[in-house]
């Protein structure tokens, strides 16, 4: 079957990146913060495997840290977007009404700005540190998770096993969070892997604009930034982290596919 | 899907194919027409048309023959037309294809066709669109477009299963006419062996992809040599002893003046006028008594239903249940008692849910059932459905007849003394709608409760019922016990869904009359 190489394969680079986001609170191979201007820009060998910076620190500990901020920059917006998004899709899509029009219609004037820009916006109030990213970025992303949630619930509420709960006698908080919200979990997993990769993507595109997590700390987006004046002479130092981003996001992306296909509910039902 | 099937139809013949689900009638259908779905590949055989091998023709060859010479109308009228192209457009394509002519002959044999299938006002019928016709007119509309082509061979799959006995009529009277006036041989592919006694000639009979027999319909129906047929014939539902059921004192629900309307459709600046569904009706159903509700589609017996179990908030009138009035309070002695069998088991179950706990979860509202007794009541009513110990199986893992008997279960775990069955076996089929009637027959005798039996299927009635009413646009046109509503109807709109419901007599083999 086609997914189960997308399993395979999107599994095994996410294992790799979450692995190695893991490891990296424990054990990197040397201090990813630790300036060595001896050893300054040195390309890869037996000592640095990636090689060094402009600030003689170790590439490959740097992108192992870098993983992890990303990492957990990304998940924590993932939670926080799709925690309120489902809260409020649901109640806009179970209750209709006034109450999904004033739902809507504030979330759709959030869903018009862009994403990155209102994230911008919002670092700017709440700060440049991982906190105030993952607040900006939760916040950006909410829209999206309101929207297809709403349009799960809305489907969900006209099958007849609601009707039956009413019928039964159970309240409609009851039957909204008894029946309604298991049978919307679907869509919203398959959403959840494709919003960690675009948060991954962009953190790292505002932390190469200078605009997220501030350096020292390494992340994928701002060592990437500053390998730029490097290109020719270093090569090493974009390779990296541009590497590391790209089959991370090719990893999520394969695993939702297949998440998707799998719960596809004509695969299900056989 | 399909294994060793043989059989043949001739010039201008009427021929029945008849099966359950997975007995491969759509599968031979569609391979007839090289339309097999992906996943399934004809793997041998040969299909002859006027002594061309359909089987191994070429695809380009293949097109020219779909259309003039083979032609199909589907089970579903509502998807059957593209939504996005206007019924005309749609009706001219097969005939800009095949033929050479030019528009406005094409728009001519069009509006002609669309005369012939009874359609009221060709022109603008020819413009609008499919969303704007009912599940009956599409089937006509289709049926017009495929009999433009005059082809040779017709294929039925189900045609009218999805649409309400009088329109089920109109439709397959209309189809045999136009086969009769073009010669073309229809094969219909059917479950219901009413259509089949009285509209074909011949019927063949499949069972799990193999064909079980062949022969004339009044040999498959009167004297079938197989056993399976046999079986098919008999899960047919017939009228049994007029019950002695009296309903003896006050009435259990008693119903006055039930009007539910519904705001009619929002135009630009003004709103169309209400739309009542329920237009004043009066009805009491006692203890242990089931009181069928007939009509057409848009009869309002479904919201009746609805109604009736205060599911619906903006209906008006009044009702008692135990001669206390429950209408405008929120009566929880009311809800604990009555419940509701839907339609469809394959919504009407949750699917996330285990089976065990689909059965215990009205018993939420009975605190004196808890834990260990709760359990017990659980498994001693899937006992009684017939399904003990599936306690942990998951809806989809089911069948539709299984589904049912647990959709049934549900409601009856906490002795309701009042259930409104809504089309409960109409989904289901032939055979397994003949076990769950007798269920739920068993169940009342057993249990008592007072039923209100939503169909549109006057066979079931005919076998369940012990009072008949019909309804008809809203408001309730006859009514009386079973006997005298099927023996001697009064109304007119009685008359007619009689007429139209394809009812075997089994008495009277002469009754079978095959038209052309």
């Amino acid at each position: 079957m086609r997914w189960r190489a997308n399993t395979v394969i999107g599994g095994a680079l996410t294992a790799l990146a979450l692995g190695t986001a893991l490891t990296a609170a424990f054990w990197t191979p040397f201090d990813p913060l630790r300036v060595n201007l001896r050893a300054r820009l040195q390309p890869p060998s037996s000592l640095y495997w990636l090689g060094t910076d402009e600030f003689g620190r170790d590439v490959l500990s740097r992108v192992m840290a870098g993983a992890g901020t990303s990492v957990v920059v990304a998940l924590s917006t993932v939670a926080l977007a799709i925690s309120i998004g489902v809260v409020v899709g649901g109640v806009a899509g179970y209750l209709r009404g006034w109450t999904d029009r004033i739902i809507m219609a504030v979330n759709d004037a959030l869903l018009a700005f862009p994403g990155i820009l209102l994230a911008l916006a919002m670092m700017i109030v709440l700060g440049a540190n991982k906190s105030g990213l993952v607040l900006a970025l939760g916040l950006a992303y909410i829209p999206s998770v309101a929207r297809v949630v709403r349009g799960t619930v809305l489907s969900i509420r006209e099958k007849e096993y609601i009707e039956a709960s009413r019928v039964i006698g159970n309240s409609e908080l009851y039957s909204m969070v008894r029946h309604v919200l298991p049978n919307a979990v679907a869509p919203v997993a398959v959403l959840a892997t494709s919003m960690f990769g675009w948060v991954l993507l962009a953190e790292s595109a505002l932390s190469f604009l200078g605009l997220g997590v501030p350096p020292p700390a390494p992340t994928w987006g701002n060592m990437l930034a500053a390998s730029r004046p490097y290109m020719e002479t270093a090569a090493w130092l974009s390779i990296a982290p541009g590497l590391c981003i790209a089959l991370t996001l090719l990893g999520i992306n394969l695993l939702g596919d297949s998440l998707r296909d799998r719960l596809d509910p004509r695969m299900a039902h056989g | 899907m399909v294994d060793d099937l043989s059989f043949a139809i001739e010039r201008g013949e009427f021929l029945a194919v008849v099966g359950e689900s997975g007995s491969g009638k759509t599968a031979a259908a569609r391979a007839i027409l090289g339309l097999l779905p992906p996943g399934l590949r004809k793997v041998a055989g040969r299909i002859e048309l006027d002594g061309e091998d359909l089987a191994t023709v070429a695809p380009r060859r293949m097109r020219a023959l779909r259309g003039p010479t083979v032609g199909m109308v589907f089970q579903e009228p509502m998807v059957s037309l593209n939504p996005a192209i206007s019924v005309g457009a749609q009706m001219a394509e097969g005939l800009a294809l095949h033929e050479r002519l030019a528009k406005s002959e094409i728009r001519r044999r069009c509006l002609d066709m669309l005369a012939r299938v009874q359609i009221r006002d060709p022109a603008r019928t020819f413009d609008a669109y499919p969303h704007e016709f009912s599940g009956g007119m599409r089937q006509r509309i289709m049926l017009a477009s495929v009999m433009l082509l005059k082809p040779k061979l017709l294929l039925a799959d189900e045609p009218t299963t999805a649409l309400d006995t009088l329109t089920q009529r109109e439709v397959l009277d209309l189809m045999v006419e136009l086969a009769r006036d073009y010669g073309t041989s229809v094969m219909l592919i059917t479950h219901n062996l009413g259509l089949v006694s009285r509209y074909a000639q011949r019927a063949v009979v499949l069972r799990q992809g193999r064909l079980a027999e062949t022969g004339s319909v009044q040999q498959i129906l009167f004297s079938p040599r197989e056993t399976y047929t046999r079986q098919l014939v008999e899960a047919l539902p017939r009228r049994g002893a007029a019950s002695a059921r009296r309903a003896a004192g006050e009435p259990l629900i008693s119903v006055r003046g039930l009007k539910v309307s519904f705001g009619g459709r929002q135009r630009l600046f003004r709103r169309d006028a209400d739309v009542a569904a329920v237009n004043g009706v009066d009805l009491d159903i006692g203890a242990g008594e089931t009181v069928a509700v007939v009509g057409g589609s848009g009869s309002g017996k479904t919201t009746l239903g609805r109604a009736m179990l205060r599911l619906i908030p903006r209906a008006s009138g009044e009702i008692r249940f135990h001669g206390r009035d429950v209408t405008k309070t929120r009566d929880h002695e009311f809800r604990l008692a009555s419940q509701l069998v839907f339609q469809d088991p394959y919504s009407s179950l949750d699917p996330r849910m285990r089976v065990g706990e689909i059965v215990a979860e009205p018993l939420r509202h009975v605190p004196q059932l808890a834990g260990a007794e709760r359990d017990r009541r659980v498994a001693a009513m899937l006992d009684e459905v017939g399904l003990a110990g599936f306690a942990q199986r998951w809806p989809h893992e089911l069948s539709g007849g299984q589904r049912q008997r647990i959709a049934i279960a549900r409601a009856i775990v906490r002795h309701p003394s009042f259930v409104v069955a809504d089309e409960p076996v109409s989904a289901l089929d032939m055979t397994i709608q003949a076990q769950v009637l007798k269920l739920f027959e068993r169940l009342q005798a057993q249990y008592g409760f007072g039923c209100l039996f939503i169909s549109h299927d006057l066979a079931a009635v005919e076998q369940v019922a012990d009072r008949v009413v019909v309804m008809q646009g809203g408001r309730i046109v006859e009514q009386g016990s079973r006997d005298d509503i099927f023996d001697h109807p009064q109304h007119d709109y009685t008359k007619a869904l009689l007429a139209a419901a394809p009812v075997l007599d089994f008495a009277d083999p002469a009754s079978v009359r095959a038209s052309g």
